[in-house]
């Protein structure tokens, strides 16, 4: 099956399909034209479904699966929404699906779903109903952890991580909030945010309340979890439960601030990111108007750039948090989305970088599909 | 129970195979809506949350009466609009 990426935007949905030696990138015609999709996912155990989370700005958030590769799309029969609100208790809505996870291989049509405001959602027939997940929503702690302290674009919940080796141990983060892991498939949490700093808290040292921005865990070293927070990159290896900011190594002038993290399908020491401007007003632009990738070899103790083929100066680039992807290769592809519409493809490792489309709407997600 | 026309906003007419009018029975918004799931199911969430509100940009009318609440009667209004709130970009 030939490979695609599936591009979500803020007015619909996109596939951008490869001819057979990746030199030119032919975009379909949209679907959903005037959706709001934010996240589009393949499930690696059935590679013809697909999963969409999608709103238009006027009607409510909801999902719409696909059986056969993305030809055609049913709306869930029932979409993720919080249970009802009792007594005194705050009614929440989901106002947005984020984000959309496979579960684990041992279950199939498992999938989890994160939420603005943020909710944590599961559905165990591929997507067509959804439940909340109690131990999360309705833990004690929830209303600190999911305290609603939003950011410009609302509170989400994200980077949902089921452990390749348990499908109970699972990892969460919330857009503000912190990282969360669960070792009983979601029935009860703990804060996992040791180390990361939280400068725009009263307390820098605070359990919770910080700003993950994408976190991801290494799927043949389960135990080694990256992390673009809002203040810096960080590494943490498991059983400890302390990050490291490995974004400390990055060039000063550059800084260790961005959104999306991709790493390497097997070398867990591999990683890139997307620095973006994080001083003052936090304008989340390239750099200094000039776009770079930045590919760390050894596991964050030093960084390079790349930047070959990208604009040289005068580029504002502002990349999302699902807005970059990569292939499943050895020495994989990377392909990137811009909130003004552009798609940049690296090829070997982001060696080399070229525009493979322009013109699209707001870009949310990239997503590689076969 | 008493049957209205339910006229239907462009964005909501997926769900009514593109018909701008449609039929459907109820004395209270709520009845009338829980009609029309039963009859284009999934209709009714992208209007109203799960905690019963009218979303932010949705606005139902009975006649010329704004709805503020699904709980309300349909007086003898033969007509519920439901509209897509102008907004956006």
């Amino acid at each position: 099956m030939a490979e695609l990426l599936w591009i979500g935007t803020r007015k619909g949905l996109f596939a951008l399909r490869p001819d057979a030696r990746r030199r030119t990138y032919r975009v379909s015609a949209p679907q959903f034209l005037g959706h709001t999709v934010h996240h589009v996912v393949q499930d690696p155990r059935d590679p013809k479904t697909l999963l969409m989370a999608a709103k238009t700005g006027h009607l409510g958030p909801t999902v719409f699966r696909s059986v056969d590769r993305g030809r055609s799309w049913k709306e869930a029969s029932r979409p993720p929404a919080f249970r009802k609100a009792v007594d005194c208790e705050k009614a929440r809505a989901v106002a947005r699906v984020f984000w959309l996870t496979p579960g684990h291989r041992s279950e199939p049509g498992a999938w989890y779903a994160g939420t603005a405001p943020a909710g944590l959602f599961r559905s165990v027939d591929a997507g067509d109903s959804w439940e909340p997940v109690a131990g999360f929503n309705d833990h004690p702690m929830n209303p600190k952890w999911a305290a609603g302290l939003a950011t410009p674009d609302g509170e989400f919940l994200h980077s949902i991580l089921v452990d390749p080796r348990d499908a109970r141990h699972l990892y969460i983060a919330i857009s503000i909030g912190g990282v969360f892991e669960s070792n009983d498939g979601g029935k009860d949490w703990t804060p996992i945010n040791h180390g990361v700093e939280a400068n725009f808290l009263p307390d820098d040292s605070a359990e919770f309340g910080h700003d993950p921005h994408r976190v991801e865990m290494h799927p043949v070293q389960p135990d080694r979890l990256y992390q673009q927070n809002h203040c810096g990159i960080y590494r943490l290896d498991r059983p400890a439960r302390t990050w490291v900011r490995i974004g400390k190594a990055m060039p000063k002038t550059v800084g260790d601030i961005g959104f999306p993290i991709v790493l390497h399908p097997t070398d867990p020491d591999v990683a890139w990111v997307v620095p973006m401007d994080g001083t003052t007003v936090w304008p989340r632009t390239s750099v200094n108007g000039k776009p770079a990738i930045f590919q760390t070899r050894n596991g964050g103790r030093s960084w390079r750039r790349l930047a070959r083929g990208l604009p040289p100066k005068d580029a504002w680039l502002t990349v999302l948090r699902q807005a970059m992807c990569r292939d499943a290769r050895e020495n994989p592809g990377l392909y990137f989305g811009t909130t003004a519409g552009e798609v940049w493809a690296g090829a070997n490792g982001g060696e080399v970088w070229r525009r493979i489309a322009q013109h699209l709407p707001e870009i949310y997600s990239v997503t590689f599909a076969l | 129970m008493m049957n209205r026309t339910v006229r239907v906003a462009s964005p909501l007419r997926s769900y009514t195979g593109g018909a701008a009018t449609v039929d459907a029975a109820g004395t209270t918004v709520s009845e009338l809506l829980a009609d029309l799931e039963r009859r284009f199911p999934g209709m009714r969430f992208r209007m109203i949350d799960e905690q019963d509100r009218i979303r932010p940009h949705i606005r139902l009318y009975a006649g010329t009466r704004e709805i503020h609440a699904i709980t309300e009667a349909m007086e003898n209004e033969p007509v519920l609009h439901l509209i897509c709130a102008l907004s956006g970009g």
